[in-house]
């Protein structure tokens, strides 16, 4: 966090200072490790592994916090008998189908009742919703579309009242399968699994929940070191299982912060960039036969909870969209939204470009010339292209592969032969526009201009505004239905003019965020998605932004001084949903409604007032008690009863077992990585079986053979791909900046001083690093801080690799992500670049064709064919 | 608050050297000026983002000065000078920082042994090793910003010969760009190593503390973007106040190594006006551990030489009185 979130840290340093304790468990000792009371380093890859053994240290020594799990999770819930877990079935769950590499999860769900996945994932039962009852096909394509981001706040369907044991003891209740499911998890495994000394390890249990329950709570972080796997929804899965059993969700100084790897990423997944969601985790429909608004709604939204009000979220956001041209005759222009015919991710659109498919492409503020993994078929794919649009500050690799690529290099690619036609358009920075970055937190804060952008440069608004603006034009008169959701579209969006760029002018960001936000029927703002309506009368560009710009004031540019308010700043900014800064935070009180502890309030029911009061904004309707109990005919909001906190989900509860809406288990289960130097010593099944790889098979990303099977001995070191504090990324944003630069200028890889005597490395000198897919170069810098690990009776070394740098820029130098696999996380679709396979020789790489040769050389001596590290 | 006069502060007023707490201000002229202002760095929240470094150099226009991958470390801008004016040190050693335990040993491993097994580099290209013997099985890794101390009594001020060099009145030392003639007599006399000639324009340069920030009331550049405040910047009484509280917190909670750098105005060069919380010893940091002002001794040199001269004098005046007699 210290190196890739520094002004985040500064928080750290203070609940430091106020007596926090802080453990970090990483691979490297970083400069988090130096500022952290505990480092706890362990064998990439293997975190599920060790959050596995704190939940059964947690469950065996009956540290949970028993009345809240009781109370506000589905830890008393009675499974299905026809469900099986990995104890039964040696390391994988009922319902796997090894055909399609896919799970059929009917079988992970509670007794006498049908649940539905969370919203995203929903769709991909749109044939056997339980209002439906269509049956059980489920196509092959939309299990694979995964939609695993869709859960950002997504509820599930819920048909029935389940079966509870408030005891806990019944044999098939969540609780018990939780129990026997990581009873295998002990201190001796993670030891041997993680290279964790069972001291330490006991260690951070103590810690952990000893810091845990009425009194007080411990916060989880993580970033991409744990998405970026084959099992990575399933790592933060894991640390979600474990804050609840220990009571740390919906309160004070508890929950899960995932530091995001860019500004506003959390904002581009609200109102994303992602091919399967619509804002506010609506999920994108899928291409079936006759689907209508009402079909769409009745598969995807569930009966209780505020996602059953989905109906309303939709057609406000089609007339945002559409305005007056959406109609209740026209299903408010719901074929005008595309349709969905499979995973449409980042790394199915490079095949697609190097089959052909895929003509024309926009990079807009990332680099994945450099930043994808396996960048090497991004630049191909490129190459395969017939337009090619880049914007960014300066011209990054991604604008420039044709002429100084690595390929070119090598000679895989010659200038000459290339047709892709590459448009390059300089892009202003935040401080020269207006707008919003939404944080880990869900908090927009806005942005004002300081200054013009300089030459040809304009924000991304000015770009999609005026394309929109000339397609829109181009198209004007054409009879054409095709071109109907183009002409149809409101793009009204008033303007101001440049000063500093006579004639053109720069569309106004608030106004954006005021359609955002939304409007009634008489064009006033609304002030909360609960004003959303189903009819058309209102619009409304994101639901869950709804409020932003209530009584017309843009919220998220207040910046109230925290001397002026109390600690939790709710006029700081605005959070979504209606400005609530911890999420669930009815769980902060217990189920009479009263705060767990006078230490740990944040919101209570004032029995007088008959309202829900506190220091944060209650996330629960304002007036229920918390001895309301539903009718049985309730629905939407009114269903959840006055102690269920987690509204957004269909039964109110937080889940320790996910019944549906994972593509891969319903609990966390430690798999070794695609590439790993061991076997799997909790079961016999290796990997994730469901891992996506199939549709990625490519001659330029084969996989290691990993464990003990022959050729493995040739990549014997374990590499990690990440950042410093030093770059941004893919280094668009500081590689090219003289003062940025000189603090990294060149490629380099940490070793341990044992693993640079075992391969002749020398200390500043050069190194080679060599994969199935790749070589490249890098100085070496040996430190203490990369440690050896004994895992298995065998000495483990890691090898270091930050990923910031290319051929472009001040600072320079080979892409650690050329050496990455396209094997990736079945919900997210996420590359596994936190751990792989390599070797590292003394040494500078070979140039020209001899750097392709000494991979195929690799590969032979490895014995990789297509078919290596392709089994299920 | 009086004028800047660029001949006010030459003249060093050595009389208080040694006897503690100065005004350096009113010292150098200034008659109604405020608080004696300064940096604190603790060095034991410093996280080494650097953010320092780079928010110095964008504020000031300081030029890139090399691209070079040292190996020293995270440090590749490798010390103060022209184009550093806040260099952030990283020092890897084998001592434990409270209950640190990484659970891992290097044993035995000497770095500097290996540099001979030969790689692609020659070894006069290579680097030197990041890391020091110590005990194995504890690991830390010390962060900290360096930046001119702001001395009390300030050598470089005292042999400017044009006056560039001048007093503020925040007490603060500052290099007037557009007067240095580049004779490069501070240099040598700085006791830290601080100031430094730039290559292409033989001026000296150094941290000005913002003085351009502070004269309209903002902080310098460095301070403001430190996330961690582990750079603290105010009055140098309330520094020095927080700066004890903060060291018996760091001793009371076991860290005993920690220290004041700088903080005492009866060190050699009467007291920083930029001091420091250390983790170690100063010279494990690249700091002297004992600096003196280098024209502490000047007054007793010029005053011998005096009596030499006058000795000379006396006894040519007497040959030649005597050669006359003859």
């Amino acid at each position: 966090m210290a190196e890739c979130h520094p002004v985040g840290f500064q928080w750290v340093m203070e609940a430091k200072a106020r007596g926090a304790t802080v453990i970090h468990v990483d691979p490297r000792f970083t400069r988090t490790s130096a500022l952290a009371d505990l480092h706890v380093p362990l064998r990439a890859g293997t975190d599920i592994a060790f959050l596995g053994g704190i939940i059964n240290y947690v469950l065996a020594n009956e540290k949970d916090f028993r009345e809240y799990i009781v109370a506000y999770t589905n830890a008393g819930t009675i499974l299905t008998d026809e469900y099986r877990d990995t104890e039964d079935l040696d390391g994988v769950f009922s319902g796997l189908d090894t055909e399609e590499r896919t799970y059929d999860f009917h079988t992970w769900q509670y007794e006498g009742m049908e649940v539905q996945a969370a919203s995203g994932q929903r769709d991909q039962e749109y044939e056997d919703h339980p209002g439906t009852k269509k049956g059980r096909a489920s196509s092959k394509s939309v299990r694979q579309s995964g939609r695993g981001e869709a859960h950002g706040s997504g509820g599930a369907a819920i048909a029935g009242e389940p079966e509870v044991d408030p005891t806990l003891q019944h044999p098939r209740c969540v609780y018990q399968v939780l129990k026997r499911h990581y009873a295998r998890y002990t201190p001796e495994m993670v030891e041997q699994i993680c290279g964790v000394p069972q001291d330490t390890f006991r260690q951070v249990c103590e810690l952990l929940t000893d810091n845990s329950g009425r009194d007080r709570t411990s916060a989880f972080v993580y970033s991409v070191g744990w998405t970026q796997h084959t099992v990575g929804v399933q790592y933060i899965r894991t640390a979600a299982v474990l804050q609840q059993l220990l009571g740390n969700i919906g309160r004070p100084g508890g929950g899960i912060m995932a530091l995001r790897g860019h500004a506003s990423i959390q904002g581009s997944t609200d109102i994303p960039t992602l091919f399967n969601l619509l804002p506010g985790y609506i999920p994108m429909p899928h291409a079936h036969a006759h689907m209508d608004l009402d079909s769409f709604i009745e598969g995807e939204s569930p009966r209780k909870g505020y996602w059953a009000e989905m109906r309303a979220y939709t057609v406000s956001l089609l007339k945002a969209w559409w305005g007056p041209a959406a109609t209740p005759e026209n299903d408010f222009c719901f074929d005008y939204l595309p349709r969905l015919t499979g995973s449409h991710s980042t790394y199915e659109t490079v095949m697609a470009q190097l089959a052909g498919n895929c003509k024309g492409y926009f990079v807009l503020g990332e680099n994945p010339a450099v930043g994808s993994a396996n960048a090497k078929m991004q630049r191909m794919g490129m190459a395969n292209l017939e337009w090619l649009v880049v914007r960014d500050f300066s011209l990054i690799e991604s604008a420039t592969w044709w002429k100084d690529g690595p390929e070119i290099e090598t000679g895989e690619l010659r200038t000459e032969d290339i047709g892709t036609e590459v448009f390059f358009l300089p892009a202003a920075a935040h401080t020269e526009k207006d707008g919003s970055f939404t944080n880990t937190q869900r908090m927009l804060q806005w942005h004002h201009q300081a200054v013009e952008p300089a030459g040809d440069a304009r924000s991304d608004l000015w770009f999609a505004f005026h394309l929109g603006r000339r397609i829109r034009e181009k198209l004007a008169g054409s009879t054409d239905e095709m071109d109907r959701p183009l002409l149809d579209l409101t793009w009204d969006y008033p303007t101001t003019p440049l000063q500093s760029h006579p004639g053109d002018v720069e569309p106004e960001a608030e106004a954006v965020l005021a359609e955002i936000n939304g409007w009634d029927a008489e064009g006033g703002p609304l002030s909360s998605y609960e004003q959303l309506n189903d009819d058309g009368s209102t619009a409304c560009g994101c639901w869950i932004y709804c409020g932003v710009y209530s009584d017309g004031v843009n919220q998220a540019s207040r910046r109230t001084p925290a001397t002026e308010q109390n600690w939790v700043a709710n006029q700081w900014g605005w959070a979504w949903p209606a400005n609530r800064r911890v999420l669930y935070n009815r769980a902060s009180a217990d189920p009479d409604g009263k705060p767990w502890s006078a230490r740990k309030a944040l919101v209570w029911w004032d029995e007088e007032k008959a309202l829900w009061q506190g220091h944060d904004i209650p996330d629960f309707t304002a007036s229920k008690s918390p001895h309301y109990r539903p009718p049985t005919d309730a629905s939407g909001a009114e269903a959840l009863a006055g102690v269920d906190p987690f509204v957004m989900q269909a039964d109110g509860k937080s889940w320790l077992f996910v019944p549906a809406g994972l593509t891969d288990g319903p609990l966390p289960t430690h798999y070794e990585p695609q590439e790993s130097p061991v076997p799997n010593l909790l079961y016999s099944q290796q990997r994730n079986p469901v891992r996506q790889i199939l549709s990625m098979v490519h001659p330029d990303d084969r996989f290691q053979p990993s464990g003990s099977e022959p050729g493995a001995e040739v990549f014997p070191y374990m590499m990690s791909t990440y950042r410093i504090a030093e770059h941004h990324t893919a280094g668009g944003m500081s590689r090219y900046q003289p003062y940025l630069a000189e603090l990294a200028p060149e490629m380099f890889c940490e070793v341990s001083p044992e693993l640079a005597r075992e391969r002749g490395l020398e200390h500043a000198g050069w190194a080679t690093i060599v994969t199935a897919r790749n070589c490249i170069e890098a100085r070496v810098l040996v430190t203490e801080r990369m440690t050896p690990m004994t895992i298995n009776g065998r000495v483990l070394h890691h090898v270091g690799l930050p990923y910031h740098w290319g051929q472009g820029g001040l600072a320079r130098g080979d892409s650690a992500n050329d050496l990455a696999h396209l094997s990736l996380d079945p919900n997210s679709h996420i590359q596994e670049v936190k751990v792989g396979q390599c070797d590292i020789r003394p040494g500078r790489r070979p140039r020209g064709p001899a750097r392709v040769e000494l991979v195929k050389e690799y590969q032979r001596r490895a014995g990789i064919t297509e078919h290596t590290g392709t089994e299920i | 608050m009086a004028p800047v006069d660029v001949t006010i502060g030459r003249r060093p007023d050595l009389t208080g050297a040694l006897l503690g707490d100065t005004d350096p201000a009113a010292q150098g002229g200034w008659t109604d000026h405020p608080p004696r202002m300064g940096f604190f760095t603790d060095t034991s929240v410093c996280i080494g983002c650097k953010a320092c470094e780079v928010a110095c150099k964008e504020w000031n226009a300081i030029p890139e000065d090399g691209l070079v991958f040292t190996g020293m470390s995270m440090d590749n801008t490798q010390g103060l000078g022209a184009d550093t004016w806040r260099h952030v040190a990283f020092v890897e050693q084998r001592k434990p920082l409270a209950v640190q335990d990484p659970g891992v040993l290097h044993e035995g491993v000497d770095v500097l042994a290996l540099a001979p097994q030969g790689s692609g580099t020659s070894p006069d290209e290579a680097g030197t090793t990041p890391t020091t013997p110590g005990d194995p099985g504890d690991l830390r890794w010390l962060m900290a910003s360096d930046v001119c101390k702001h001395c009390t009594h300030a050598a470089c001020l005292d042999v400017c010969p044009t006056g560039s060099l001048f007093r503020t009145e925040f007490g603060t030392v500052v290099v007037q760009e557009d007067i240095c003639n580049g004779c490069g007599y501070c240099i040598p006399a700085c006791p830290y190593g601080v100031i430094d000639q730039r290559k292409d324009d033989g001026r000296a340069w150094k941290c000005t503390l913002c003085y351009d920030r502070l004269t309209v009331g903002q902080e310098p550049a460095c301070a403001k973007n430190c996330p961690t405040d582990s750079i603290q910047f105010g009055p140098l009484d309330e520094l020095r106040e927080r700066a004890g509280a903060r060291l018996a917190s760091l001793h009371d909670g076991g860290v005993t190594d920690a220290r004041l750098y700088g903080r005492d105005p009866h060190d050699g060069v009467g007291g920083d006006g930029a001091f420091f919380l250390l983790l170690d010893e100063p010279e494990v940091y690249g700091l002297p551990p004992d600096p003196v002002v280098t024209t502490r001794d000047l007054p007793a040199m010029w005053r011998r030489v005096g009596a030499a001269a006058a000795t000379l004098v006396g006894a040519a005046v007497a040959a030649f009185v005597a050669g006359r007699r003859i």
